[in-house]
């Protein structure tokens, strides 16, 4: 599993920290991708996923609410279709069934935001 | 594998329906020790009878399965579907089947169910007559139902009348059912129940005809009518045969096993025919002298079966029929023995004729047991009484609390299953005991009934224990010290109420506020908008100001439909609108590509706009005077009304006027859930008033108010909360009603389920509403007073706002692109969403 720790990533500027609403998500385009970008502020954290909701093919996950779960406080996301909950950290689903989110590095200078592309 | 196929005993199941299913499921869980084979007539594995109906309403072939198809092959059974078995060779121990095959075995079982009993009328061939008993059946009829306009039901027991159901769900203009007994559900239910049931259903258009005895079937091919003996005759263009059920014992007979004279394969108590290595289960086996017409003694019988070949000791010993069902939204029930009568016992019986409540229990003359009941209406009460019985429970002083009315019958119920004995088989599909969930509460931590499901399958059958189960989970948990209540979720440890209390004393503000006075980690999908709903029910600021903690609507001020894209909803108050306005909705929708049509609550919605083109939407929208519809809020929808006096010859007030009024005056106001209203003209309720959150109807002398009435899933009419009221009275009570519902309910609870819940029900709404008895209507009209005052269309400041508008964007780096993954098909020359 070295090789995981050997990718390249580029870092792609995406946008402004204040164009994502505080505790909230947006969508943020890169090349053909759509990218769903939380910023997490309670937490002064920033987290990306796939926008797809992998349930019903549904490009809205930016639109969904942010929060956490559990002992550990686990950041998630729930879509706003059926309010299946994915963990913004693994990407994992959280309600019990197979799905699997692509999560992406984020990193923030400054006022700038950039999200780590493969 | 450390035996080979070869050295297992081989079990053959004949017939794969829900009992032969069970049998499968229930050996398995046992043993692998036996090769299983199981052939099935019907050209579909195992599926769910008992919910067979739901088939009309939109579930699948494959959601009604017992199992997934793989089920099977995952646990080495063979399974032969369309294929029938014709003879048994028992001599040799071999089966053949239809297509051939020959099965050797070692244990046989018969799980070959009934079939549904014609009679013997002439004419039952031709077309357009139907049974109802499996899913092909419910094709076929669903078929012909398309080109029918009036069907009948042959027999008005339980199947009959379950039966009717589908006819009238599946649009015929007319349903009759035709009973040949004096009475409906003749074997469950006693002819004051009958009545009662009869009265019901007739309210819901279906005509119900006693005592008729029907000729033959008229008609050339297809079928035309029906003659009675009477010398009457009945139109109809389709019928459906539910005359009772005939055990397939056919192939028991042709093999030399010993039957009943009216059908029905002899077993003894292992459940084992005269043939000792052939057993009988489910619907073909008699047993004592009775067929048992019920999925949860076939189970039984399975698990009897399962224990023997295991070498178990488990013995069948009849079973209790008692049943509760929903028969066209009447709740019907009966247990324990419906019938007894004086002088072998006492009856008490409660009958309410307005609102078709039935009920009736008998008890031993020394009043210390109860023996059976029936319950028409209203069967809340049906587990606690069904345990009564079975467990020989000692009544309590005055056992008419048992039935009467809905005065605490909850909490009694309640209290009720701590008295239950551990044996109590509370899940009957499966076999749990009380013991058995209680241990599983104690013991294993199981909380939910979700956990329950999955720990011990208790509530996985028919369904009916669950709210017994609940109830079980709830008290254990209290007993073992743990305090529970409707919490808001994992990160307050309040309810809503007491959330919005909370609140409203320390003038909490913000979401975030809030979370860190009274709650901890970083909140979810459940306490956001429960937040920030009580937000604006307190202090009526702008939802879109602290948009991320609104529901996916609230959110964006729209409905977000399938696809991603979102509907629009402009307030037509009272469903009145001018020409010219009718004429800007056409032409923004011709504009921005939108699907238009008529809600429900009398206004237009526009569908598939684009998020990024929705302020642009709504500024047209705004400069031709709409405001927000309020359609993605928990809050009024609309005020529905009639023409009224203004046009119609029965109008007796103007109820166009007072519902604009109405809607008017609380319009935004953010609440638990939505709310709709209606108001009519005149007692003939064209505007359906009384299946809304509040409904005015117009009398000779003012108004009548209802409330809480809902349509949805689980429609109930709304209830008199006052009569012949003028308009200013109706509107102070309006004030209150909503203000108290506003202030008290759970997140999510419409009106009539917090009225449901609600101890005394309407007779302390309106104590508190009318006659002030808490003190408080001074205060809840201030409150509504400042909610009214405060009224802004969000969407007036959402798109004056060049911040709030930046949010409307797709793209946050590509705020003029739309998203392409948005795609629509055409249909009757309208965009839709494409299929997902
Ligand atoms: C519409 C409807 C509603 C109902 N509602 C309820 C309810 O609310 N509560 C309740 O408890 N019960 C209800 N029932 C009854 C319940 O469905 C039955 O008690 C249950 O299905 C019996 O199971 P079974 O396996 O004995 O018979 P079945 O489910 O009938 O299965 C028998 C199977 O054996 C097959 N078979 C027969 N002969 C052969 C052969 N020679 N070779 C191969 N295969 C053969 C048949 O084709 C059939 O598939 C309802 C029934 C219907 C039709
Ligand atoms: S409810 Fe009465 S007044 Fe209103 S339209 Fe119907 S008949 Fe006319
Ligand atoms: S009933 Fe309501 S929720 Fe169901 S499909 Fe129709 S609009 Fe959607
Ligand atoms: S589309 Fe996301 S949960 Fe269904």
């Amino acid at each position: 599993m070295e090789a995981v720790i050997d990718v390249a990533v580029e870092w792609v500027f995406v946008c402004k920290t204040d164009d994502i609403p505080q505790n909230g998500g947006g969508c943020v385009k890169v090349g053909d991708e759509q990218i769903a970008l939380y910023n997490f502020s309670r937490r002064g954290e920033w987290y990306a996923t796939q926008n797809l909701c992998p349930h019903k093919q549904q490009m809205v996950l930016s639109r969904g609410m942010i929060g956490s779960t559990g002992d550990t406080c686990e950041p998630k996301v729930a879509c706003p279709f059926h309010k299946k909950t994915f963990s913004l950290l693994s990407g994992e689903c959280l309600t019990g069934e197979e799905y699997q989110l692509k999560t992406y590095p984020v990193k923030v200078e400054g006022d700038k935001v950039y999200v780590g592309i493969e | 594998m450390n035996t080979s196929q070869q050295d297992l005993k081989t079990v053959v199941v004949v017939g794969n329906g829900m009992v032969g299913y069970k049998f499968c499921e229930k050996l398995l869980a046992k043993t692998s020790a036996f090769n299983i084979v199981v052939f099935g007539e019907e050209p579909r594995h195992a599926y769910d009878r008992v919910h067979l109906s739901e088939y009309f309403n939109g579930k699948s072939a494959d959601d009604l399965s017992m199992s997934h198809l793989g089920w099977y092959s995952e646990n080495n059974i063979a399974l032969h579907l369309g294929d029938t078995i014709t003879e048994i060779n028992r001599s040799e121990k071999v089966i053949h089947s239809l297509k051939g095959v020959l099965q050797p075995y070692d244990y046989l079982v018969l799980a070959t169910g009934s079939s549904a009993f014609v009679p013997d009328i002439p004419g039952v061939e031709k077309d357009g007559v139907f049974v109802y008993r499996t899913i092909e059946d419910l094709d076929m009829i669903q078929n012909y139902a398309r080109a029918a306009r009036k069907g009948a039901v042959l027999g008005g027991g339980l199947l009959g009348l379950e039966a009717a159901k589908a006819l009238i769900d599946l649009g015929l203009e007319e349903t009759h059912v035709i009973e040949f007994a004096p009475r409906l559900m003749p074997r469950q239910i006693d002819s004051a129940g009958s009545a009662m049931l009869q009265a019901k259903l007739e309210t819901l258009d279906l005509k119900v005809h006693m005592n008729k005895s029907t000729s033959s079937i008229l008609g050339e091919g297809n079928i035309k009518g029906l003659q009675f003996a009477d010398d009457t005759s009945l139109e109809v263009d389709m019928l459906v045969i539910s005359a009772g059920i005939r055990p397939r014992d056919e192939l028991a007979k042709l093999a030399g096993l010993e039957t009943g004279t009216r059908g029905g394969i002899v077993v003894n108590q292992k459940m084992q025919t005269s043939d000792d290595s052939i057993f009988a289960i489910g619907e073909c086996a008699l047993y004592d002298g009775m067929i048992y017409g019920l999925v949860a003694p076939g189970y039984e019988m399975a698990e009897v079966v399962a224990a023997h070949l295991c070498a178990g000791e488990r013995t069948f010993n009849g079973y209790d029929m008692s049943t509760k069902l929903k028969l066209i939204g009447v709740d019907v029930a009966s247990f324990g023995d419906p019938f007894v009568t004086e002088p072998d016992s006492r009856s008490i019986v409660f009958e309410d004729s307005h609102k078709g409540v039935y009920k009736r229990i008998n008890i031993s003359n020394d009043g210390k047991y109860l023996l059976g009941g029936v319950l028409i209406g209203d069967a809340d009460a049906y587990n606690i009484l069904l345990q009564t019985v079975n467990n020989n429970i000692l009544l309590p002083p005055n056992p008419e609390d048992l039935i009467l009315g809905s005065r605490g019958g909850e909490a009694s119920a309640g209290a009720g299953v701590v008295t239950l004995p551990d044996e109590a088989l509370i899940c009957s599909c499966e076999a749990v005991s009380k013991g058995d969930i209680c241990g599983a509460v104690t013991d294993l931590n199981v909380t939910t009934v979700e956990g329950m499901k999955k720990c011990n399958k208790a509530g996985t059958g028919c369904g009916g224990c669950v709210p017994l189960v609940k109830d079980l989970i709830h008290e254990t948990l209290k007993a073992n010290g743990t305090y529970i209540k409707n919490i808001v979720c994992e990160h307050f440890d309040y309810s809503r109420q007491e959330l919005f209390d909370l609140m409203k004393l320390n003038k909490i503000k913000t979401y975030d506020a809030a979370l860190d006075h009274f709650g901890k980690g970083d909140g979810c999908e459940l306490c956001k908008p429960t937040v920030a709903s009580i937000l604006a029910s307190l202090w009526n600021d702008v939802i879109v100001k602290q948009h991320t903690i609104q529901d996916s609507n609230d959110r964006y001020l729209a409905n977000i439909q399938k696809g991603g894209t979102y509907s629009v909803v402009p307030r037509i108050p009272g469903g009145e609108i001018t020409p010219d306005k009718l004429i800007v909705i056409g032409q923004v929708a011709k504009k921005y590509n939108l699907y238009t049509k008529i809600t429900g609550g009398q206004r237009i919605d526009l569908f598939g706009a684009h998020l990024s083109d929705l302020p642009d939407i709504w500024s047209e929208l705004i400069d031709a005077g709409f405001e927000s519809g309020h359609a993605y809020g928990k809050a009024l929808r609309t005020v529905k009304s009639c023409v009224g006096s203004t046009w119609c010859r029965f109008g007796l007030h103007d109820s166009v006027s007072f519902a604009i009024e109405i809607e008017e005056r609380y319009r935004g106001i953010r609440a638990p859930h939505k709310i709709k209203g209606g108001v009519s003209g005149c007692v003939r309720e064209c505007a359906e008033a009384q299946s809304k959150d509040f409904g005015v109807i117009a009398t000779e002398k003012g108004w009548n108010l209802y409330v809480a009435g809902n349509g949805g899933s689980k429609p109930q009419h709304g209830q008199l909360l006052a009569t012949d009221i003028d308009k200013e009275t109706c509107i102070k009570y309006l004030d209150r009603f909503l203000m108290f519902y506003i202030n008290t309910a759970d997140s999510l609870t419409r009106t009539a389920t917090w009225l449901n819940k609600m101890e005394g029900g309407l007779s302390y709404l309106k104590n508190v509403v009318v006659n002030d008895s808490l003190g408080i209507n001074a205060q809840l009209e201030a409150e509504m007073q400042g909610l009214v005052d405060s009224y802004h269309c969000e969407w007036k400041e959402a798109v004056e706002n060049p911040d709030l508008r930046k949010q409307f964007a797709h793209f946050v780096n590509a705020p003029k692109e739309k998203d392409p993954h948005v795609a629509f098909d055409t249909m009757r020359e309208q965009v839709k969403a494409k299929e997902w």
